[in-house]
C-alpha cells in the first residue's frame, strides 16, 4: 500500500514517539530532525521543507491523536517521513486538506496552534504526500522529499 | 540592519540573545497562528507576536527566524527565554503593540524590499 525504500539504499532511520497534548514538548522532535539533517549537510533548502513538514506532522500529532510515532528515513535519493497515530482518525481527508480547516480545541487555538495550515503546509513543502485514515484506527502519513 | 541598530529605534528590553544582536536582518513578519510563520515567517528575520510559550523558539529555530519580539510587555514565560537562550534566538520585550511595532520597523527600512 505504502512505498518504503529500498533496505539496501537506506542510509538512516531515525523514530521519535509522539505525546498525545504534550505541548510543551511539540516540537522537539522536528528540532532535532532538523540538527540531525544540517549535520548530514543537506541542501539547506531541503533541510527547511522537511523541518517544517515534521513540525506540523508532529504537532497535529500533539494536538488531534491519541500519540504516536514519526519516523525518518534518509536514502541517497530521498528522504521520507513517515507518521503513524493511534487515532482517532481523519474523519474527511479532502476538508483537512484545506486551507484554514480545523478541528482543534480551543485550547490548543488560544496557543496560536490550529490555524488549519498543518495539512496544507506539509503538502507545499513535499514533493510527494500520502495520507490515510480510518476513523476509530488512525492515520498515517508519509512525506517525501526528493534529494 | 543590525538588530542593535534596531532596538535603538524601538523601546524594550533584549531578554535573551544578548551576544547574536550583530545579527543582519531585512525584514519581518506579524502573526500568532504558529502554521502561518511556519509557512511565511521570514529567514532571518524578525516575528512579532503575542505568544509567549516555549513552541514560538520551536518555530523561530524551524523557521531560522532571528529575533522575536513580544509587544504589550507580556510577561514572558520562563521555559521560553530558557529555549530561546539554548536556540540562540534573539528574544525581545517592548512595550508597544505590535502594529506600532511593525510601524517603527517599517519607517526604518525593514521590510521595504520583500
Amino acid at each position: 500500500m505504502t512505498e518504503s525504500a529500498n533496505n539496501e539504499d537506506l542510509v538512516m532511520v531515525q523514530t521519535y514517539e509522539i505525546e498525545a497534548g504534550n505541548f510543551t514538548l511539540a516540537g522537539e522532535a522536528a528540532s532535532n530532525i532538523k540538527k540531525l539533517l544540517r549535520q548530514l549537510g543537506i541542501d539547506a533548502k531541503i533541510v527547511r521543507k522537511v523541518s517544517i513538514a515534521a513540525y506540523e506532522a508532529e504537532l497535529n500529532m500533539v494536538i488531534h491523536s491519541l500519540g504516536g510515532i514519526m519516523r525518518l528515513e534518509i536514502t541517497p535519493k530521498e528522504i521520507v517521513l513517515k507518521a503513524r497515530d493511534d487515532g482517532p482518525g481523519i474523519e474527511d481527508i479532502e476538508l483537512a486538506m484545506q486551507e484554514g480547516y480545523s478541528t482543534a480545541t480551543e485550547l490548543a487555538r488560544e496557543l496560536g496552534f490550529g490555524a488549519g495550515m498543518g495539512l496544507p503546509n506539509i503538502k507545499r513543502c513535499s514533493d510527494k504526500l500520502h495520507l490515510q485514515s480510518k476513523l476509530g484506527q488512525g492515520t498515517y502519513l508519509e512525506a517525501r522529499f526528493f534529494l | 540592519m543590525k538588530i542593535n541598530e534596531i532596538i535603538k529605534n524601538i523601546p524594550g528590553k533584549v531578554i535573551a540573545g544578548e551576544e547574536f544582536l550583530d545579527k543582519e536582518v531585512k525584514t519581518a513578519y506579524c502573526g500568532d497562528l504558529l502554521s502561518r510563520v511556519m509557512a511565511h515567517g521570514p529567514q532571518d528575520g524578525i516575528w512579532i507576536t503575542v505568544q509567549t510559550h516555549t513552541n514560538i523558539i520551536a518555530v523561530a529555530t524551524l523557521v531560522e527566524i532571528a529575533c522575536i519580539i513580544v509587544p504589550e510587555d507580556i510577561p514572558i514565560e520562563a521555559n521560553t527565554i530558557e529555549k530561546a537562550i539554548e536556540e540562540k534566538i534573539v528574544l525581545i520585550s517592548s512595550p508597544l503593540p505590535a502594529f506600532q511595532l511593525a510601524g517603527k520597523l517599517y519607517e526604518i527600512g525593514i521590510g521595504k524590499e520583500q
